[in-house]
C-alpha cells in the first residue's frame, strides 16, 4: 500500500513542480512552492522520518511561505517572460539531469535493508543509544549528542543568516535630503502586509488560538527526545506563532511583545549557551561537548541533550522572529513598481 | 467501531473528492472558496474521526480529535480571510450564469 | 519495495532538474529563489529515499520492534532544511534590497537601470 501512496505524492510533486516552472503570477508560484513543501511532508513521514516531515511542514509550508509572500509585497507579483530559451543552459541541464539518473542507477535499489548506508554506522547508533544515552529518539541522540559538533556547526550558519538579514533589511534613518527622494515610493504603512483593526473574524480566532499553537511549540521542543521533534522544528513553529500575531495585529504591537532587542539577545544566547555547554565540558576536564562529564551514564547524556536543544530552539526561534520582522517592516515601507 | 470508522474514512475521502471537482469546475473565485472549504472542513475532518474511531480510545486518537477541533477553527477562518480579500482587491460574486453557457429554459 | 527500484530516486532526480532548470531559465529574481527553494527540497526527498530500509520503522525505539530505518540521513536532512530557509531568508533580503534600490528585479531591466539612493 505505502507503493501506491508513493508513486502518486511523486507523480503529484512532479506535477506542482512543473506548475510551479509555467506558472507568470509570482504569487501563484509561492502557494504552489508552499503545496509543494506541504506534499514533500507528506512523503517524508511516509518514508519513516517524521522528524523531517515535522520540520518540513513547519519551515516550507509555514515560514518560507510567509517570506516569499512579503518578499513579492516589496518587489512586485508578475513575471515577465524571456521570448527564446537559453540553449546552453538547456544542454548543461540535461547533461547534468543524465549523469544524476546514470549515477543514481549504481545506487542500492530503494529500501534494500544491507545496502551499503545502512550497515555501516546506523546499527551502531541503533543499539548504543538505548544504554549509552536512554532517550527512545535515536535521531535526537545522534543530533545532540553523537554529531553534536555538526550542529552546533549549523546552528551558527543559521545565526549568521540572521544577521546578514537584519545588516541588509536595517535601513538607517535617512537624511532630509534622501527622504524627499524616495517619497514617492513609499507606501501607506500597513496597506500591502498586515490586516487593519476592523478584521474581526481573524483576530478573533488567531487570539484564541495562539497559546495552543505556543504551547505546541514548547511540547515539540521539550518532548523531542521520545517523540519526533526537537529544537530546530520547536524554534520555527514558535516563531510562525509570533509571526501569525505580527500578521494579525502589526508590526508596531509585535514589536511590544517581543522588542527586537529583546529577541537578538535570545538568539545570541541561545549560541552561546550551545557553546558554553561545550566549554564547560572541556573546563570539568572531558573533551570539548563530552556529556559524560556532568554525570556518569545517561543522566549525564540527557541533561547534555537538553540544555543543547534549549540553545539550538532559541537560537533558530529568535532568529526566525527577527528576520521575518525585518521582513515584515520593509515589506510595509517599500515597494518597488 | 472499527468499521464505522472505515466507512467514515470512505465518506472523508468522497468529499475531499468533491471539493476538488468543485474547485476545477467551478465559475467564480467565491464558489471555488466554498468548494475548497468542504475539502478541509468536512473531507479531512470526517478522514481523522474514521481514523481515530478505528483507532479506538487512546492517545493517538485524543489527538486526532484535537487536530478536527484546530482545522475546524482554522479552516473557515483561512476561507473567510481569503474572501475578505477577494472582495477588497475588486472581485464581486457572481450572480448571473456563465456566457458559455446557453440559458435553458 | 524492491518492485519500485529506483523510481523515487529518478524521480527526485528529474525535480531537482525541474528546480535548477526555473532558477537558470527565469529573468526574474524570485522567481529563481523559488526554483532553488523546489531544488533543496527535492534533494531531501532523495537523501530520505536512500535512508528507507524494507519494513524498517520510524527510528525511535519501541518495545519489541527490531528493524528501523536509518536515522543518519533524517539527521542531516533536519538541519538542511533550517539551514536552507535561513539562506533563502538571507536571498529573499538582498532582492527586497535590489528592489527598492533599482525598482525593478527583472534581470533586462536590472542591466539597463542604475542604482537610486
Amino acid at each position: 500500500m505505502t507503493l501506491v501512496v508513493d508513486c502518486i505524492l511523486l507523480a503529484l510533486l512532479a506535477g506542482v513542480g512543473v506548475a510551479v516552472w509555467r506558472s507568470r503570477d509570482l504569487l501563484t508560484s509561492v502557494a504552489l512552492f508552499s503545496i509543494y513543501s506541504l506534499l514533500c511532508a507528506a512523503l517524508f513521514t511516509l518514508l519513516e522520518a517524521p522528524d523531517v516531515a515535522v520540520t518540513e511542514a513547519a519551515v516550507g509550508a509555514g515560514f518560507s511561505t510567509m517570506l516569499m509572500l512579503a518578499a513579492i509585497s516589496a518587489v512586485g507579483r508578475s513575471e515577465r517572460r524571456r521570448r527564446r530559451p537559453p540553449l546552453i543552459a538547456a544542454a548543461v541541464v540535461i547533461t547534468a539531469a543524465g549523469c544524476l539518473a546514470w549515477g543514481v542507477a549504481a545506487a542500492p535499489p530503494f529500501g534494500q535493508p544491507d545496502a551499503a548506508p545502512h550497515v555501516h554506522v546506523a546499527p551502531f547508533y541503533l543499539q548504543d543509544t538505548p544504554e549509552a544515552i536512554g532517550i527512545p529518539n535515536v535521531v535526537t541522540a545522534v543530533l545532540a549528542s553523537y554529531r553534536g559538533f555538526d550542529t552546533l556547526g549549523e546552528v551558527a550558519v543559521i545565526f549568521t543568516a540572521g544577521i546578514g538579514v537584519l545588516t541588509l533589511l536595517r535601513t538607517p534613518k535617512r537624511r532630509g535630503s534622501e527622504r524627499a527622494a524616495t517619497q514617492g515610493r513609499k507606501v501607506q504603512a500597513s496597506a500591502t502586509v498586515f490586516v487593519g483593526p476592523d478584521h474581526v473574524v481573524p483576530r478573533v480566532v488567531g487570539k484564541v488560538l495562539l497559546p495552543g499553537i505556543l504551547m505546541y511549540g514548547l511540547f515539540i521542543q521539550f518532548h523531542g527526545e521520545f517523540g519526533p521533534g526537537g529544537g530546530f522544528a520547536a524554534g520555527v513553529l514558535l516563531a510562525t506563532g509570533f509571526a501569525l500575531y505580527t500578521l494579525l495585529f502589526g508590526v508596531r504591537r509585535a514589536r511590544q511583545v517581543a522588542p527586537a532587542h529583546v529577541v537578538e539577545t535570545i538568539a545570541a544566547a541561545g549560541l552561546l549557551v550551545f557553546l558554553g555547554v561545550g566549554v564547560v565540558t572541556v573546563v570539568l576536564g572531558g573533551s570539548f561537548l563530552d556529556y559524560d562529564e556532568f554525570g556518569e551514564g545517561p543522566a549525564g547524556q540527557q541533561l547534555g541533550i537538553l540544555l543543547v536543544e534549549l540553545g539550538v530552539g532559541a537560537a533558530v526561534g529568535a532568529v526566525m522572529i527577527a528576520v521575518f520582522s525585518a521582513f515584515a517592516v520593509f515589506a510595509t515601507r517599500y515597494r518597488a513598481r | 467501531m472499527e468499521l464505522i470508522g472505515h466507512v467514515l474514512v470512505l465518506c472523508g475521502a468522497v468529499f475531499v473528492l468533491i471539493g476538488a471537482v468543485g474547485i476545477i469546475r467551478f465559475p467564480d473565485v467565491f464558489s471555488r472558496m466554498h468548494a475548497a472549504g468542504i475539502t478541509d472542513g468536512l473531507g479531512a475532518a470526517l478522514v481523522l474521526l474514521g481514523l481515530s474511531l478505528a483507532e479506538g480510545f487512546s492517545t493517538s486518537s485524543a489527538r486526532m480529535a484535537l487536530i478536527v477541533a484546530f482545522i475546524w477553527c482554522t479552516s473557515p477562518t483561512a476561507c473567510h480571510a481569503l474572501a475578505r480579500s477577494a472582495l477588497t482587491a475588486g472581485l464581486t460574486p457572481r450572480t448571473t450564469p456563465t456566457p458559455k453557457e446557453p440559458d435553458r429554459r | 519495495m524492491d518492485l519500485l527500484g529506483h523510481y523515487n530516486h529518478w524521480v527526485a532526480v528529474a525535480l531537482m532538474m525541474l528546480g535548477l532548470w526555473t532558477a537558470i531559465e527565469s529573468r526574474n529574481l524570485v522567481k529563481k529563489l523559488i526554483g532553488i527553494g523546489v531544488l533543496q527540497t527535492s534533494v531531501f526527498v532523495l537523501y530520505l529515499s536512500f535512508g528507507l530500509t524494507e519494513d524498517g520503522a520510524a527510528p525511535i525505539l519501541v518495545e519489541g520492534r527490531e528493524t528501523y530505518s536509518n536515522p543518519l540521513p533524517q539527521v542531516l536532512i533536519l538541519t538542511a532544511i533550517v539551514v536552507g530557509v535561513a539562506s533563502l531568508s538571507l536571498g529573499l533580503a538582498l532582492v527586497m534590497r535590489i528592489g527598492a534600490a533599482f525598482g525593478t528585479v527583472e534581470d533586462d531591466d536590472l542591466d539597463d537601470s542604475e542604482a537610486r539612493p
